[in-house]
């Protein structure tokens, strides 16, 4: 019982990280129909950034670790943007009316450009950042194991917590919010209402890696190493997550994000490690036979 | 004396090399009803839409208040106030309501009037007021159509384009939009209406024309239109608008 608690609190702190790349996936999906295969590593560039935002703060003598870590949050956070931004304006935004497939090959080339320019960047190598944020609660101990819940643990949730209501209330009660749906349902009737449809699917792009730039500083925190190769496997994960709870939907990014995080969890814990991975693709594979359009995805038929 | 509002001349659009429209020029005064009328296919949904870039027009000036709007990006166009209620009706289905109607409201220039413009829809269409929280996807074909009006109406428009608005509704909810259509125009709005119903279309409008294969065959006033020989023969009498023929012929009677 005490192993199964322990279980569950890691793989929804890995759940967590993999929804909130999820979204960015789901949400250009949304909009125009395109899977943003260089997501991924905008969410390696993103740990990158905050990296080396770290150890300059560290290097000019910023210790003081909550003042830290908003100074990196944020830095990550408009840096990682900008190259979201960048990403849609350079390499989708001219193929937008060309053939279905080409910005799926542009967004392919993008990721191995990103993986490329870093691995040349910073080297091929593993970076380690020394722990930044240490310390667990031990909940409470069994007969030969104790429950524990890491601080870096409680920021992940409350982070992607925090994260995910601010971005539903900006989605569902503003004035933005309304515009980025109505492009995502009709494109050409919401220009018609005067959405700036062109700025829409930017902004879309700015906040997918805005969000990608928190999970590349969770990420970072709670493993304390990266790599040029990272986006890759987690980007990977992140969209079958999407596709999980359904394309298009972000709650089903979310629950899809938590489910493949406990999925690789348990497997690893009461199976075998090797075969997470293999573990939470078949899990996509079934309910794909199942639920055709994922968890909470809505049927295409009702597309206008 | 009242002056042109919207000012087409010359237009050719089409998609592709093919051009649909052949150099249309047309044009919209100030405060009247405007009618265009003409079979499937003839090019009018084309025109409405490629007043706001889509298709593109390849030649020809379109002229807003004397103000060039011809190579405007879409949403440009409609913050000049030009708002449309197009074909199919295109409301955002997985939006209530409400939420169709405040995406009306982004070209409005005066906010502040949001609450008074709400009312004013929905004393125009009340039913939309008892289903405002409803998702608009779940709406009846009419009260969709309803919704796609007043979603323009709430931007404050200048010019209200109108593209078939009785198309595939009931003959009581046909006259009921028609009503709303004249009441509006009654209290100052200016209209350019496309229509296959041709008669309640030039029984409305002070100025009509005929679209023929994206040509403008035949234009003059309503009354002329509804008289002339053509009109009477190709979009009167029996074919595709024979219930308003019908009334046509009553019409003639009385
Ligand atoms: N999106 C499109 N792509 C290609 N051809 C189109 C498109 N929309 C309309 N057409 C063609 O343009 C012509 C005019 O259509 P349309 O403007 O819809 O006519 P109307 O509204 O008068 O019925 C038709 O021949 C139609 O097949
Ligand atoms: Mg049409």
């Amino acid at each position: 019982m005490e192993y199964f608690l322990q279980q569950l609190i890691n793989g929804i702190a890995l759940g967590s990280i993999y929804g909130l790349i999820a979204i960015g996936y789901t949400m250009v999906y949304g909009i125009i129909g395109m899977i943003n295969f260089a997501h991924g590593d905008v969410f390696m560039v993103g740990a990158f950034i905050a990296l080396i935002s770290f150890l300059g703060l560290m290097a000019v003598g910023v210790t003081f670790v909550p003042l830290a870590l908003i100074l990196v949050l944020v830095v990550a956070m408009l840096l990682t943007s900008a190259w979201g931004w960048t990403i849609e304006r350079v390499a989708y935004r001219p193929l937008r009316s060309s053939f279905r497939l080409a910005p799926l090959i542009t967004a392919i080339g993008m990721s191995i450009a990103l993986q490329n320019f870093m691995q040349v960047a910073q080297g091929a190598r593993v970076k380690p950042l020394q722990p930044v944020i240490t310390g667990r609660f031990e909940m409470f101990a069994g007969d030969n194991f104790a429950v524990t819940l890491s601080n870096i643990q409680i920021l992940i949730v409350v982070t992607t917590i925090v994260l995910m209501a601010v971005f539903w209330l900006i989605i569902d009660r503003t004035s933005l919010g309304r515009s980025l749906r109505a492009c995502e349902q009709d494109r050409m009737m919401a220009a018609l209402c005067g959405v700036n449809v062109d700025r829409t699917i930017s902004l879309t792009f700015v906040m997918g890696a805005a969000l990608a730039a928190v999970a590349g500083l969770l990420y970072l925190l709670y493993y304390g190493v990266i790599d040029f190769f990272i986006g890759f496997i987690v980007g990977i994960k992140a969209f079958t997550a999407a596709v999980l709870g359904g394309i298009g939907s972000l709650p089903g990014a979310m629950l899809g994000g938590l489910i493949i995080g406990l999925i690789e969890t348990f497997w690893s814990a009461y199976f075998t490690i090797e075969y997470k991975d293999v573990a939470a693709f078949s899990m996509l594979a079934l309910v794909l036979i199942f639920f055709p359009s994922g968890l909470l995805g809505r049927p295409e038929v009702e597309k206008v | 004396m009242s002056k042109a509002l919207l000012e087409i001349s010359g237009l050719v659009a089409g998609y592709g090399h093919l051009p649909v429209l052949h150099g249309i020029d047309l044009s919209v005064k100030e405060g009247e009803i405007a009618a265009i009328i003409g079979a499937n296919g003839a090019g009018k949904t084309t025109l409405m839409m490629s007043i706001f870039g889509n298709p593109k027009p390849s030649a020809g000036r379109i002229l807003f208040e004397g103000r060039d709007i011809t190579d405007l990006p879409a949403h440009a166009v409609a913050l000049e106030r030009i708002a449309q209620s197009p074909e199919g009706r295109r409301i955002f289905p997985r939006m209530t309501v409400l939420e169709n109607l405040q995406m009306g409201t982004l070209i409005a220039p005066d906010k502040e009037r949001y609450e008074d413009d709400l009312g004013h829809v929905f004393e125009l269409f009340p039913v939309l007021a008892t289903r405002k929280d409803q998702r608009a996807g779940t709406l009846s074909g009419g009260e969709q159509q309803m919704l796609a009006i007043a979603r323009a109406l709430m931007g404050q428009p200048r010019l209200l384009l109108l593209d078939e608005p009785s198309l595939g509704l009931a003959p009581l909810i046909t006259r009921q939009i028609f009503a709303a259509i004249k009441a509006l125009n009654e209290e100052g709005l200016t209209v350019l209406l496309v229509e296959q119903n041709a008669y309640h279309a030039l029984k409305l409008a002070s100025c009509g024309y005929v679209m023929v294969n994206g040509r403008i065959t035949l234009s003059g006033s309503g009354t002329e239109l509804l008289e002339s020989d053509e009109v009477r023969r190709s979009y009167l009498e029996g074919g595709a608008s024979s219930p308003s023929a019908d009334e046509a012929k009553k019409g003639a009677k009385a």
